[in-house]
């Protein structure tokens, strides 16, 4: 039972590094992207690939598989972004099955619907990471997870942060006071799937095998489910929302009702969560944190 | 003529997207589900009416009642959604009806993997499918079909729309909608009956795509992600442009295989390049206009 919750609290680590970056690309920007299932996947193909065929350790790795996964933040963003954000939701849930297809299809790299076992674990001063021992991998993760807490935290409230925010409220309006919009969005994508790559590769670690079949539209759903149910712009919304959402999903094994409630049972609860949540309380659990520039200094507020 | 057939129904899903696009301004995720809930209802209506029937005219009969049956229940469908899961959010942001309508997707999909298990199904052909050699060109009695029905829906559509009065406040309310609800049409009405229509095109279309590729619950995502690509391509919005887009999407996708020799594992890639493609060199599509963004 211990374990079990263990693995739960590991997940809502990796799916809150995730839920993060979908938190700076929707809920700070303002776009609607899908396919945070394919940057996860970018970033773990990249640690199990450089871990099992040349050797590298996992932090060796990590640097790889965010600047991979934003160089594809960036490909994919540069010509998508200029466009509505009804637009670049499709392109982008395209994209991510797109990255499946070819993980499916590219046997020598990534040996196809098998996927790659045996991905060495991460160590630390020569010490392994065992992922089976869960508490070790469990401060792994929570490490990653408050560096990229307070690094966002940082970001949010920067220049770009608040640049970000316009954008968000109004792009022609933000535009006119001289913001470059498409450099924002395209930074703010890059960010969102950079630090979803990191999630990828400790999924990597985790699992010490990766196989196409991880990485579906449901994963991208899922975070984008988290963020909705936590609160939009809020980091620790989307740390709050990807917890409750893994405690959902499993749910059934927690009780120990895996027999009686059906398998597709999480996947319907998830779309229900994201219509009512839209109709009745579009601002989340936590709602959006508004940053009051200078108010906060003489103890003001709204 | 494969190209053809197959860009005919994605004419026919794209016209439902295009539509919806073209009044509310919004994508209709659930637009695909709806295609395959169509697909079931019409399989199961077949299924049940034609029994052991050997083929022939009571066959082909239920076939068409099946469709009219799938046709109508989307339909229903449809105006349902509308009313549950989006008109409430008509006023929102602009992200709320997008987040909600991949809700409502997700729901479909589940729902129907849940209900029918996720096996995909066959259609039987309720008539003889040998291919017919027509001075040449071969062609099976199943595409005549296609671009039968393909062809009397898309006349019909437009003829709704050019000539009859709801198709007259259709195009008001997708012209302006505030001064549409002025000028007394009912506006509520309006929306529900265009996803009406559409989702009953949808439905049409699920039960010919089926034909060919059988029926699954997840079916849904990536017919209903080309036929978007359809509506991009012929300009979103725009009711001819959907049917020149889906035929341009089908025998692309049919020529890249066969003539370029792209891998049939990548086929659906093309669809996905196609579009970045035209929203790079002509974002408002072959046939639309562009729109200035007004403050």
């Amino acid at each position: 039972m211990l374990n079990f919750f263990l693995l739960i609290l590991i997940y809502t680590c990796i799916y809150s590094l995730m839920a993060i970056g979908q938190n700076v690309i929707s809920g700070y920007t303002g776009m609607l992207s899908m396919c945070q299932a394919g940057f996860f996947a970018i970033g773990s193909y990249a640690t199990a690939i450089l871990a099992t065929k040349c050797g590298w350790s996992f932090w060796a790795t990590l640097p790889v598989s965010i600047a991979l996964s934003a160089l594809f933040g960036f490909l994919i963003g540069l010509p998508t972004l200029r466009l509505k954000g009804d637009y670049l939701a499709i392109a982008t849930l395209g994209f991510g099955e797109i990255v499946r297809n070819v993980l499916n299809n590219w046997d020598s790299l990534t040996n196809g619907p098998m996927g790659i076992q045996d991905v060495p674990m991460a160590t630390i001063f020569g010490k392994k990471i065992n992922p089976y021992s869960k508490v070790g991998f469990l401060f792994l993760c929570i490490v990653f997870v408050v560096i990229a807490y307070f690094l966002f935290q940082r970001l949010a409230r920067s220049r770009m942060g608040r640049a970000l925010e316009a954008i968000r409220e109004d792009e022609i309006a933000a535009a006119s006071t001289g913001i470059n919009v498409t450099k924002y969005k395209v930074v703010s994508f890059m960010l969102g799937a950079g630090v979803a790559g990191v999630a990828g590769s400790l999924q990597a670690v985790f699992n010490l095998s990766v196989t196409p079949g991880t990485y579906t539209f449901m994963v991208s759903v899922m975070v984008l489910c988290m963020i909705v149910l936590g609160g939009m712009g809020n980091f620790l919304a989307a740390i709050l929302g990807s917890f409750i959402i893994q405690l959902i999903s499993y749910f059934p094994q927690l009780t120990g009702l895996s027999s009686v409630i059906p398998p597709q049972f999480k996947q319907i609860l998830f779309g229900l969560i994201l219509v009512v949540m839209m109709i009745w309380r579009p601002q989340g659990i936590m709602g959006r944190r508004e940053h009051l520039y200078g108010a906060d200094k003489q103890g003001g507020k709204k | 003529m494969n190209g053809l057939t197959l860009g005919g129904i994605y004419a026919l899903i794209a016209l439902g997207y295009t539509m919806v696009y073209g009044i509310l301004k919004f994508i209709n995720f659930a637009h695909g589900d709806i295609l395959m809930v169509g697909a079931y209802i019409g399989l199961f209506t077949y299924n049940g009416l034609r029994g052991n029937a050997p083929l022939g005219v009571w066959t082909v009969t239920s076939f068409f009642i099946a469709m009219l049956v799938a046709m109508f229940s989307c339909g229903v469908l449809g105006m349902v959604i509308e009313r549950v899961a989006y008109k409430p959010l008509r006023h929102a942001a602009r992200l709320a009806p997008l987040l909600s309508a991949i809700g409502v997707s997700f729901i479909l999909s589940n729902s129907a993997a849940w209900a029918f298990g996720t096996q995909s199904r066959k259609f039987d052909y309720p008539f003889d499918n040998t291919p017919i050699n027509m001075h040449g060109v071969i062609i099976t009695p199943h595409q005549i079909m296609i671009l039968a029905v393909a062809a009397i829906m898309m006349i019909g559509l437009a003829i709704f729309v050019d000539k009859t009065r709801m198709g007259k406040a259709m195009r008001a309310t997708s012209l302006d909608q505030s001064t549409a609800m002025l000028m007394g049409i009912n506006v509520d009405r309006v929306i529900s009956l265009t996803f009406a229509v559409g989702s009953a095109l949808a439905a049409t279309g699920g039960i010919l795509i089926s034909l060919d590729f059988k029926a699954y619950p997840s079916m849904g995502m990536m017919t209903g992600l080309k036929a978007f690509v359809a509506a991009v391509v012929g300009g979103i919005g725009n009711i001819e442009g959907a049917m020149l887009g889906g035929i341009i999407l089908g025998l692309l996708e049919t020529f890249g295989v066969a003539v370029l020799g792209i891998p049939t594992g990548m086929k659906d890639t093309i669809a996905f390049g196609v579009l970045i493609l035209i929203l790079l060199i002509k974002p408002e599509g072959i046939l639309g206009h562009a729109e200035k963004e007004k403050v």
